[in-house]
């Protein structure tokens, strides 16, 4: 018996085997063909100014070996792999590492990103950690707020907002502008740029609320660049694209950060070093992203956050319990728009020039596909989302010994737009609904049940 | 709840045009205090769309839609409030609002108009439990302070939210919900979920219940169960209850006034025996055999 089931699996291998390599053989024909003309030939012009057609077969050959041999494993390894996975019943119980995973992953984060400057310096060195503190930890943790804040909009309240960078923008020009001519201090701009910022939100939410899904889409985008170019236009506010430069940096109570003898190394007796801003930056942004996380989740457990995922459920049964879906989808734009003013007045503060380049549509785009890769209205989906995304794009900064490999004209940043689209394909391909593709109840008698996301809508604006 | 003769909602020549299309024609009629009344009649006689000129969903293109709660007294009030151009009034012994001039928040939210939808329309994604806090939006906003004591976390709020949930747990108890009360409400099997649509309107504490098919896709077993909670919610809450229902098991068994209607127009008004027994019922609802046609018509003044 046992010799005969031995031997069927290893006609079945067999069988797999010769599927996958006509499927293998297929795909490398379709890819010849394809690639023929394009990678195949390639036209040079010579040292005579003549226009020559070149062959390329090495280079040929290695794609379609390469599209061959990826279709041969797919077929022969992953797709009966993802074939068993589908067969498995879907309740199983929860194995207990995920338990204390999910028990422990939050508190052992936020620790991690507390201690990330220490640990960096120990690990680097003074010089070497500016680099992985500012490149790495702030500007992760100012897209991973951004993202927090547009999530209110789009994934807890289910409206597509494509000019979210119109908010961000109003935050760092409020910063720049009552700085730079009144003198104001960091402190006081702060929560004046997130009012500022809500005050625009609610302005650009009376006119375009009433409209739903794709053409609240286009409205928002519309939205997003009416304020760019009026910050191009308006010169004598703005100073167009040459835009706002010596920005006041913020102060440590008061204690300037710079080498002076009143400066934070003198009057803490430290020698001077520049990485003194960088790290008091970097626990700015980890407070007032973690207040944007807080605030969100706390948010959610009120009415008012309850109200935004039911109009993002079904609006028309919110407005038959009496819920005035106006004001309440005005209240999740301010309140996002609030947290993008926020993250806005702290990029004028760290970078200390700011121009309308900061502020285009690639932006928004940036931190809506942030949103949606997390999964919407997830918190920790959007943190992961945000790290892979921004980290990624600095890990490519950062291959420089590819330049080795590939030439001194490589660059690596330049295939950032690529890798993104195809992490954006997979992502779509494995997890339609985002990383994190469950919603947590708000609120519960007995036990706390994740909801598979399939039950829950996106929301049509 | 006794019934007495005071309305609780007096429709008056309610007539709604789309465009040429006349959906509802002059419709008058009235739902008492403590009754229930089921609007009957053919597909497309227009039904829905009177519940969604009641409900503020649609704004009529005619007609007085009144409603009261309280002291009959303040129906004295309806000429003058009709006349001065306000949404309503509210006074110590009672209210009494215009639903023509809400917009549909308002109705549920001041008139306290409560709804169910033809097609169950719930909050899928959500649980049964948060599906009715949802419900109690309006009071639990005021308790947060508008969010604001909320997100400090102020203990008024803390108390409200336990009062609303009390009353959640209360309604998913009375319809048998409440074992289910942590699972998302698509999971739901149909009766269920309508259920739970019937117990997120109870949640807004309504005086008018206004329930469209409640009935529609339930086993036998499951509509004579519906019945009994419509009596009991009629007999032990001060609420009275409109429905739509094509299902005659209920709509014989539990109203104790029948509206009906035949394209857009109303052909009969009264207690079920009688709308039972009319000839014009008869032949709009169910037709008549052939040989009988020319008697009918004759009957119904052809």
């Amino acid at each position: 018996m046992q010799a005969g089931a031995q031997g069927g699996r290893v006609q079945d291998l067999r069988v797999d085997a010769v599927r996958a390599l006509r499927d293998a053989v297929f795909t490398g024909v379709v890819t010849f063909g394809l690639l023929l003309p394009l990678i195949g030939f390639e036209t040079v012009t010579n040292i005579r100014d003549e226009l020559t057609l070149t062959t390329r077969w090495p280079l040929l050959a290695a794609a379609v070996v390469i599209a061959a041999a990826g279709r041969f494993v797919y077929s022969f390894a992953i797709a009966p792999w993802i074939a068993r996975r589908a067969q498995r019943p879907s309740s199983r119980p929860i194995p207990a590492w995920r338990y204390y995973f999910k028990k422990w992953f939050v508190p052992f984060a936020i620790g991690f990103v507390i201690a990330y400057p220490v640990l960096v310096i120990l690990a680097v060195g003074w010089g070497g950690a500016l680099r992985w503190v500012d490149n790495f930890g702030i500007q992760i943790l100012i897209y991973m707020m951004l993202g927090w804040g547009l999530n209110i909009v789009v994934g807890l309240a289910g409206l597509l907002d494509l000019g979210y960078v119109a908010f961000y923008a109003v935050g760092a020009y409020s910063y720049a502008l009552l700085a730079k001519n009144f003198g104001l201090s960091f402190w006081v701009l702060l929560p004046l740029a997130g009012i500022l910022s809500s005050f625009w939100g609610v302005l650009l939410g009376f006119p375009v609320l009433r409209l739903r899904g794709d053409y609240l889409a286009i409205v928002t985008l519309a939205f997003g660049e009416i304020i760019r170019l009026i910050i191009i236009n308006w010169t004598a506010l703005t100073n167009g694209y040459a835009g706002i430069t010596g920005i006041p940096r913020p102060t440590f109570f008061g204690i300037p950060f710079n080498a002076d003898d009143n400066g934070f190394a003198a009057v803490f007796g430290l020698e001077f070093r520049p990485l003194y801003r960088v790290l008091f930056l970097y626990y700015i942004i980890l407070a007032l992203g973690l207040l944007t996380c807080f605030v969100t989740m706390r948010l959610r457990r009120l009415p008012v956050g309850r109200a935004w995922e039911a109009l993002r459920e079904d609006q028309i049964a919110c407005r038959s319990l009496g819920i005035n879906t106006t004001n309440t989808k005005l209240t999740a734009f301010a309140m996002g728009a609030m947290f993008a003013g926020f993250a806005g007045s702290f990029f004028a503060a760290r970078e200390a020039f700011i121009s309308p380049e900061s502020f285009t549509f690639i932006e928004s785009a940036t931190v809506l596909s942030i949103v949606v890769l997390g999964g919407m209205g997830s918190q920790i989906g959007v943190a992961i989302a945000a790290i892979a995304m921004i980290g990624g794009t600095e890990i490519l900064r950062q291959l420089t010994f590819l330049k080795q490999i590939f030439g001194p004209t490589f660059d690596p940043t330049q295939y950032r737009m690529l890798l993104f689209g195809l992490a954006m394909v997979l992502i779509m391909i494995w997890r339609p609904r985002g990383l994190i593709a469950t919603r947590e109840p708000s609120v519960f008698l007995k036990e706390r049940k994740a909801i598979s996301v399939d039950l829950v809508k996106e929301g049509h604006g | 709840m006794a019934q007495d003769a005071s309305p609780v909602l007096r429709v008056e020549h309610l007539t709604m045009r789309f465009g040429g299309l006349v959906a509802i024609d002059d419709l008058s009629f009235e739902v008492r205090r403590g009754g229930i009344a089921a609007l009957i009649g053919p597909n497309g006689a227009g039904k829905t769309t009177v519940f969604n000129c009641i409900t503020g969903f649609y704004r009529p293109t005619e007609g007085r839609l009144a409603l009261h709660r309280g002291d009959a007294a303040v129906w004295s009030a309806l000429e003058d409030l009709t006349a001065s151009g306000k949404r309503g009034v509210v006074r110590p012994d009672g209210a009494l609002f215009l639903l023509e001039r809400m917009p549909d928040y308002l109705v549920a939210q001041q008139a306290r108009v409560a709804r169910t939808f033809q097609n169950i329309r719930l909050f899928s994604g959500m649980t049964v439990l948060e599906n009715l806090l949802v419900a109690q939006h309006n009071r639990l906003m005021l308790a947060s302070g508008f969010t604001f004591l909320g997100v400090l976390g102020f203990p008024s709020y803390a108390a409200a939210e336990r009062a609303a949930l009390d009353k959640a747990r209360f309604w998913l108890d009375r319809f048998a919900l409440i074992e289910r009360a942590d699972d998302p409400a698509g999971e739901l099997p149909y009766g269920a979920q309508r259920r739970l649509e019937v117990a997120r309107a109870m949640c807004t504490d309504p005086v008018l219940l206004c329930l469209d098919e409640p009935a529609a896709g339930l086993n036998p077993r499951e509509s004579a169960e519906l019945n009994e909670l419509l009596l009991r919610i009629r007999s032990d809450h001060d609420v009275s209850i409109l429905l739509i229902e094509h299902d005659m098991s209920v709509v014989m068994n539990i109203s104790d006034h029948i509206v009906v209607l035949d394209y857009g127009v109303k052909i009969a008004d009264g207690a079920p025996e009688a709308v039972r027994n009319d000839a014009k019922v008869i032949a709009a609802y169910l037709g008549v055999a052939d040989e009988d046609v020319a008697h009918v018509e004759a009957a119904v003044g052809l």
